[in-house]
């Protein structure tokens, strides 16, 4: 019926990677439960270590590289969002926080995230609900209910598989639902935007207010 | 189209000598500078405003009449005059005594100023930057256009009677460029007024004004003042200059990787692939600089910065001379090949006082008599219409 645009961003950074791993689990299931729904899910995997020279620049500079600007599209028309980060010193790795750091504060206004972490240690098993979803609020998205958490043991035990069907399940209720689309298409100006903002996309400028009001000599209220 | 130079009035370390200029040293060095930028055929000279070290440019009215008196064609202007943290009055009154001392050689260029501590400083807060800016603006208009004002806003103590002097030369206000690059409320202002709109073009990848620019030219015909085309365009560009483009490079690279906003990031390259920055020979400086042309359309100012990030005044000279030599007449002239008919030349203040009176004699106001409390009662000037009944704040 629908085509979902899913977009993984992975912080993982050796190859092969537990993070990039849990991601595509993930993505994998999303695209098995979608597809038995009838939707088929379009997949774009944005692994940021090969980003990480153009994100440092961004950070320190005006400067969006080529591979930033292309990644920065492929999120601001995604219709759900897996987002996986290594744990390190306790807390998420500082490439991905440096990556959503850098995007517009509108980018992913009310869009489907799940939220997962790999750490060599359960005792880093609250990084997701306690650092990322803050990230993530302030982000303004629509975080699943269920967080993902893997560390080394983990991997061996039916429990993680378990989790990630119910956070792929509700990625992809998500998605079906239109949320995010509706809130694009019905309040979207209810959030605040600059002008070049949400990646570029946000270049209406609107005449009808009271700076543009003082713009052309009214009096400032 | 107009080709000059602008300075932030940075005094920066020179990275390769190790060496610091003084203020003493750094001001002297500015005024040869604006004394070469005409010396080798430039057209306009600006400065910026600053109120804090490591700059020295606090008062550009003062040293902009002081070049205007050293020189015989060059225009002065500024890069710019902080709109929100001065008072309007006093850039009324300021600004159109440099154009008197100027004889007309004169215009200025507004911006907000991104320094967050100095708003404070007087007595301002950045948080209302935009409202102030636009605010304070369209108080300056007022008050170089009509003999008498009445205003009261939300910034500024209310103006009762008020009359600024001395009246513009020839009762011509001076031209103004707004500065903006990312702001479309300034974009709107300027093209409401019929003013200029300058865009620094440097630092920035030119995505960020190309869509501004665009929106200028619309409201400028909106508004009536002419065709989009016709709208009135500045654009900065930053470059360094050698012979060849090795040595440009090799010689600029120290300067880049010290410069607060280049080092430390991306490489020189990089930034040369992302924004207008400029470092070659001259051939290459050439078919940069008309790119922006093919971006922005046609345009009538073309300001270069060259003395940033701790250059030492020799070096500065010798850019102008490839700038003077080199660059700037192939410029001029292909760009003039390439300009639509239509377009409109940068104002100056002879083309406004013809605009204003055709072959008719300019006004030149002479005030009434005092009235033996050092004002001249209820009209400033002899000829000011009688309708115009000021009135002073009873005491």
């Amino acid at each position: 019926m629908s085509t979902y645009k899913l977009v993984v961003v992975s912080a993982g950074t050796s190859d092969p990677s537990s993070t990039r791993l849990l991601a595509d689990r993930v993505a994998q299931r999303v695209d098995a439960l979608a597809g038995a729904r009838g939707h088929s899910v379009a997949l774009r995997v944005l692994d940021l270590r090969e980003l990480a020279g153009e994100i440092t620049t961004a950070l320190v500079s005006q400067l969006t590289g080529p591979k930033l600007a292309a990644a920065v599209a492929a999120l601001g028309e995604a219709d759900g969002i897996v987002v996986s980060t290594p744990v390190y010193k306790a807390g998420a790795s500082g490439l991905l926080t440096s990556f959503f750091q850098v995007l517009d504060n509108d980018l992913l206004i009310a869009k489907p995230v799940v939220l997962a972490a790999t750490a060599g240690t359960a005792r880093h098993a609250l990084v997701v609900d306690d650092q990322l979803r803050g990230l993530f609020a302030y982000m303004r998205t629509t975080t699943v209910p269920t967080s993902l958490f893997a560390s080394t043991e983990d991997w061996n035990d039916p429990a993680l598989p378990k989790r990630i069907d119910r956070a792929a399940f509700e990625l992809v209720l998500l998605m079906e639902s239109g949320f995010a689309q509706r809130i694009r298409d019905e309040s979207w100006n209810a959030y605040q935007h600059e002008f070049g903002s949400a990646g570029g996309t946000e270049v209406g400028i609107d005449l009808d207010s009271d700076m543009m009001r003082l713009a052309t000599g009214g009096s400032a209220t | 189209m107009q080709f000059g130079v602008f300075s932030v009035s940075d005094i920066t370390r020179d990275p390769v000598s190790g060496e610091t200029p003084s203020e003493a040293q750094r001001i002297d060095a500015i005024v040869q500078i604006a004394r070469k930028t005409e010396e080798v055929g430039l057209d306009v000279f600006a400065i910026g405003e600053h109120h804090n070290p490591p700059f020295f440019s606090s008062s550009p009215t003062t040293l902009l009449s002081h070049i205007a008196a050293l020189t015989e064609r060059l225009i002065v202007t500024t890069a710019t005059t902080l709109i929100t943290t001065n008072d309007p009055v006093r850039i009324a009154e300021e600004y159109a005594m440099l154009q008197h001392l100027s004889k007309g050689r004169m215009d200025l260029m507004l911006g907000r100023g991104n320094t967050a501590p100095v708003y404070p400083w007087f007595g301002q807060d950045i948080r209302q930057g935009l409202p102030l800016a636009l605010e304070n603006y369209n108080l300056l208009h007022r008050l170089w256009r009509e003999d008498v004002v009445d205003w009261e806003g939300k910034f500024r103590t209310p103006l009762q009677g008020f009359t600024s002097v001395p009246r513009p030369l020839d009762d011509v206000p001076p031209f103004v460029w707004h500065g903006s690059i990312r702001t479309p409320e300034i974009a709107e202002q300027a093209a409401f007024y019929g003013n200029g709109y300058f865009a620094n073009n440097i630092f920035w990848p030119k995505e960020h004004y190309i869509r501004l620019i665009e929106f200028y030219r619309q409201r400028y015909a909106h508004y009536g003042h002419g065709t989009a085309k016709q709208a009135i365009v500045g654009l900065g560009g930053h470059v360094y200059l050698a012979r060849n483009s090795q040595d440009a490079k090799k010689e600029f690279r120290p300067y880049f990787n010290a410069a607060p906003v280049y080092g430390n990031g991306p490489s020189m390259e990089d930034f040369m692939e992302m924004t207008p920055l400029s470092v070659g020979s001259p051939q290459e400086v050439i078919d940069k600089t008309l790119t922006f042309r093919e971006y922005f359309g046609d345009y009538q100012r073309q300001l270069f910065l060259l003395d940033h990030a701790g250059l030492p005044l020799k070096t500065v000279l010798n850019q102008l001379d490839l700038l003077g030599e080199e660059v700037v007449p192939v410029l001029r002239k292909e760009l003039a090949a390439k300009r639509d008919p239509e377009v409109a030349d940068a104002p100056t203040h002879a083309s406004l006082v013809k605009a204003k009176y055709g072959d008719k004699a300019p006004r030149q106001p002479r005030p009434n008599a005092n009235r033996g409390d050092n004002v001249t009662g209820a009209s400033p000037y002899q000829d000011s219409a009688p309708e115009l009944e000021a009135s002073y704040p009873a005491l």
